[in-house]
């Protein structure tokens, strides 16, 4: 089931946390809303959920406006950061409340949660309480909680977060695998964290002060930021002040190729390159500059390069003689691997 | 989740004179042992040593405990005592078992022993339900005052008993107000209230009394709750009625266990709310003592009525220590 987000505006006590927010989840698809604290994500989530009030705009799952639904209405399985288990319930109590709620019968109960507990590897737990269970394992019965009464539509917020971080990217693996079994269900995955957002979602909403700043899949945007928000927001980036020549763009005295896309030559703009997509040598699009530091992180060496007075950030597979401190360098980058981004959008307009 | 009831805070009578030295000793009394115990090492082997040593921190130990007991003794057991004996020795001199024969036998006390074993309960179930409703609200609904409702009702417990009665009184009495607007409409001699005297007057002026100090530990329990546990259960398709049952009723229960458990108590005890409203018709084991001892100077019967109270007391204090370990609470 699609959800869509119609101009949805959320403002508390005259504070808008959530500004005309657009956007369409397919059916099937898993949308990350992905963005700093504050940024409204979870305010969107919620809105979904039917625990905030949008003070104007409409929420719609599939063809049925929800608005004004509560939220017992809604139909839908959401999972929150801190599990939010029941605690005076067992485990298979705990699934089965979804289906009590809804007057399941007796035999329709006791197989949708075998089912859901087996689906997330926690039929063996059934009799267990919360309390005698580790944070992974209650995320996966807060997860089998959410499935078990069959939801056209997923909200995840961020949880993941309350795990460490093997145990994490291992739920990271779960979470794909279950949405390849349930291949029919929208997931609404809220993160900050880019790493997530890029493995799961097949889209990814960045958000930033109550606004949408782009959406797109994770490869989109990783490669053609729509601004430096959405650049240093997910992976890695080299933001350079440029200036746009005829041919490319200007940074202090060096002349760069890249693509303008259109730009007015003389106008002012932001050069973003990925660290792992400069190269260290001469080259075309060649930078010089000393190297700040140097940092070992086993199969690649981060170097930060002063050019000009700006740092640039490389990321090499490991070096067997990598410069010191303080050493002249040239950088270099192919003229694709750089996107010009306007400068000023997606900077602090407000 | 474990509420500490106000009821398990009191000193327990029975254990506190438990022989200072056996068992572990607290962390405190083993820090006082070890500080008076400084240097001191006697000759002889060392388990010689060791046995002396324990042997002089045992009856340290034993030292320590004395003036707790002895005050305990003298302020509370020896008191307590001294009914027991006046109610076995009879104004006709001797010690008997008349007292207690006389006592049960009268019509008075069983009527009083029932009004008020069907008093309490009712009361403390009122209040269990009454003081259960209006904390969901206040802990629940948001309303503008909520905090300061919840504020009042710690105000509220300060007050003494006989306030609450009084503003009743008003009210409802003989010559208060909802009388008076009867007779000023109707021109009637007398107003339709007259509740106030039976054992329903004692009912609500309890009720409305004792509610607070139910409502106390289920806030602060309410406002323990996880509200995303609760958002969880509204999205899984529940309604406000099931998750009240389902949700918060069984982790408020510990804290219900402990307000109800001392209101009931608090009712099996309460004195100035019966004498203000029930004093012609309804009375009750304390009143009872009371009329015996200071109306009628029968002392023995009244000590009598008064082991039969603090046996009831301890009775379903004990009680309630049994179920609540039970609950696991």
């Amino acid at each position: 089931m699609s959800i869509r987000f119609d101009s949805v505006t959320v403002a508390y006590d005259g504070n808008v946390v959530l500004d005309s927010l657009d956007l369409t989840v397919a059916p099937g698809e898993v949308m990350a809303l992905l963005g700093p604290s504050g940024s409204g994500k979870t305010t969107a989530l919620r809105a979904v959920a039917g625990f905030v009030r949008p003070a104007s705009g409409r929420v719609l799952l599939g063809e049925r406006d929800v608005t004004d639904l509560p939220p017992h209405r809604r139909g839908i399985g959401m999972v929150v950061q801190q599990y939010a288990l029941f605690p005076h319930m067992r485990v298979e109590d705990n699934v089965a409340f979804g289906l009590k709620a809804r007057r399941a019968t007796r035999a329709e109960i006791r197989q949708r949660v075998a089912d859901a507990l087996e689906m997330t590897g926690m039929a063996a737990y059934a009799r267990r309480y919360p309390r005698e269970l580790s944070g992974g394992q209650q995320q996966r019965v807060a997860i089998a909680r959410a499935l078990a009464v069959r939801p056209a539509v997923l909200l995840l917020d961020e949880p993941l977060s309350a795990l460490d971080a093997r145990l994490r990217s291992g739920m990271l693996g779960e979470l794909a695998r279950l949405h390849r079994e349930l291949p029919e269900v929208s997931i609404l995955y809220v993160t900050h964290d880019q790493i997530e957002a890029l493995t799961l979602a097949d889209r990814i909403a960045v958000m930033d002060k109550a606004r949408l700043r782009a959406c797109g899949t994770p490869r989109e945007l990783y490669r053609a930021p729509a601004d430096e928000f959405t650049a240093s927001f997910v992976g890695n980036a080299n933001l350079l002040p440029v200036t746009v020549t005829a041919g490319g763009a200007a940074l202090g005295s060096a002349e760069l190729q890249v693509d303008t896309a259109g730009a007015v030559a003389g106008a002012r703009a932001t050069l973003c390159v990925r660290p792992h997509l400069v190269g260290l040598g001469d080259g075309p699009n060649r930078l010089t500059g000393t190297v700040s530091e140097i940092q070992w992180r086993g199969s690649t060496h981060r170097l930060y390069v002063d050019v000009a007075g700006h740092p640039v950030m490389a990321d090499l597979r490991e070096l067997r003689n990598p410069p010191a401190h303080g050493d002249e360098v040239s950088l270099h980058f192919a003229p694709e691997d750089a996107v010009l981004l306007a400068a000023g959008v997606g900077g602090d307009e407000r | 989740m474990s509420a500490e009831s106000p009821l398990r805070t009191a000193p327990d009578p029975a254990r506190v004179p438990a022989p200072a030295g056996r068992g572990p000793a607290s962390g405190r009394e083993a820090v006082l042992a070890a500080a008076t115990d400084g240097g001191g090492a006697g000759a002889g082997t060392p388990a010689e040593a060791v046995r002396g040593r324990a042997a002089r921190a045992g009856a340290r130990r034993l030292l320590w405990a004395l003036p707790p007991v002895a005050l305990l003794a003298v302020f509370f057991l020896y008191p307590l005592v001294l009914v027991g004996r006046q109610s076995l020795q009879p104004d006709t001199g001797g010690t008997s078992l008349r007292p207690y024969a006389d006592v049960f036998a009268s019509a008075g006390f069983r009527e009083a022993l029932w009004t008020t074993v069907w008093l309490a309960p009712a009361a403390t179930a009122g209040c269990l339900v009454l003081g259960f409703l209006l904390a969901l609200v206040i802990a629940f609904v948001p309303f503008p005052g909520a905090k300061a409702v919840a504020r009042f009702v710690d105000v509220f417990l300060s007050f003494p008993s006989f306030l609450v009665t009084l503003a009743l009184l008003f009210v409802y009495g003989q010559v208060g107000m909802a009388n008076g607007l009867w007779t000023d409409l109707t021109g009637a001699a007398e107003g339709p209230f007259r509740f106030l005297t039976t054992p329903w007057g004692v009912l609500l002026a309890e009720i409305t009394y004792f509610t607070p100090f139910v409502m106390r530990p289920l806030l602060a329990a309410f406002a323990q709750l996880d509200t995303a546990q609760l958002e969880a259960a509204s999205s899984l398709g529940a309604r406000a009625p099931r998750i009240v049952r389902r949700i918060i009723l069984p982790e408020a229960l510990p804290a219900l266990a402990a307000g109800g458990s001392l209101v009931l108590v608090l009712c099996l005890n309460e004195f100035g709310i019966v004498l203000f409203t029930g004093a012609k018709g309804v009375t009750t084991l304390p009143m009872l003592i009371y009329s015996k001892a200071i109306l009628e100077s029968d002392y023995p019967g009244a000590c009598v009525v008064a082991v039969v109270n603090v046996l009831l007391s301890v009775g379903l204090y004990g009680l309630y220590r049994v179920v609540s370990r039970r609950a696991g609470a």
